[in-house]
């Protein structure tokens, strides 16, 4: 259990640091869904290249070191209907709330914004209750 | 420049989602898991990487950023409903399968099928999101 907060600490500090360097050196905030969705949608389009080349190295890095240490997995759930219901979800409630676990998490509550605070609580908290539902009392997942 | 930059911060960002267990659905609902096997990692990685990006913050004022622009606007301060639904709806996916917008992408490489379906099916989700969210515009607020 203790190393896992060991590499908690250490993975979030390099998450940290990526959003710092993105704000101080690009002048941007590292929010996942905003940059992936800017692209969906098409309101990202005149700083595209910037958005990709992210994309790019959120990809090709992990799946790299995956691939050197080994025995990496998502452990995703083999059940396509939740998969599928789960993403749709994400998509859409990420755009309506203009922000996710980096936005409104990381970027948001390190600058004490209202919006990320308030994001962030709403976010766990559904997803604890969707929790409790679906794996404690459903069993689905 | 500024692409070799976002290409450096993406490939960190990924890096730290890996090897904090991020992109393992199991931690990740674990930590929403509160009645059963609760799993504490996540908020390590939460205050982990809000520490070097307050400091960052506070470097802001007074100043640019080095590739030139500007910086953020000041956070609003204006909640709003889909603030509230949105979220709502985000937690209730990310519980579902324990996934987020950062992992789903920093996982395509060893995430298998699943994982691309999770994308696609994100993807579709924020290509109908401005639809959603004019219908919700449209009907009136109770407060």
């Amino acid at each position: 259990m203790q190393i896992e907060w060991i590499w908690g600490l250490i993975g979030g500090g390099l998450i940290g640091t990526a959003a710092a360097v993105f704000l101080l050196i690009n002048g941007r905030i590292m929010g996942a869904s905003g940059i992936i969705g800017g692209l969906v949608d098409g309101s990202g389009r005149h700083n595209a290249a910037e958005r990709i080349a992210l994309l790019a190295g959120l990809f090709l890095v992990p799946a790299v070191l995956a691939l050197v240490i080994g025995g990496y997995d998502t452990r995703l759930t083999g059940n396509t209907a939740v998969v599928l219901i789960g993403g749709l979800l994400v998509g859409i409630g990420t755009r309506l709330a203009n922000g996710c676990t980096s936005g409104h998490g990381v970027c948001g509550i390190s600058r004490l914004s209202l919006r990320g605070i308030v994001a962030t609580v709403f976010y766990i908290g559904a997803g604890g209750v969707t929790v409790v539902i679906f794996k404690q009392l459903l069993g689905v997942i | 420049m500024r692409s070799i930059a976002a290409f450096i911060v993406g490939g960190l960002f990924g890096t730290g989602l890996l090897l904090s267990g991020m992109t393992n659905t199991v931690v990740v609902r674990g930590w929403l898991d509160v009645f059963g096997d609760w799993d504490p990692t996540l908020a390590f990685v939460m205050g982990g990487a809000i520490v070097p990006m307050a400091i960052a913050w506070r470097l802001v004022p007074g100043r640019a950023p080095v590739l030139g622009g500007a910086f953020p606007a000041p956070p609003e301060p204006r909640l709003g409903r889909n603030l509230v639904l949105g979220s709502v709806l985000f937690g209730m996916g990310w519980g579902l399968s324990g996934l987020c917008p950062g992992p789903a992408v920093a996982s395509i490489g060893f995430g298998g099928l699943g994982g691309i379906l999770f994308l696609a099916a994100m993807i579709v989700g924020m290509l109908v999101a401005p639809a959603v969210r004019n219908r919700l515009d449209a009907v009136p607020s109770a407060g």
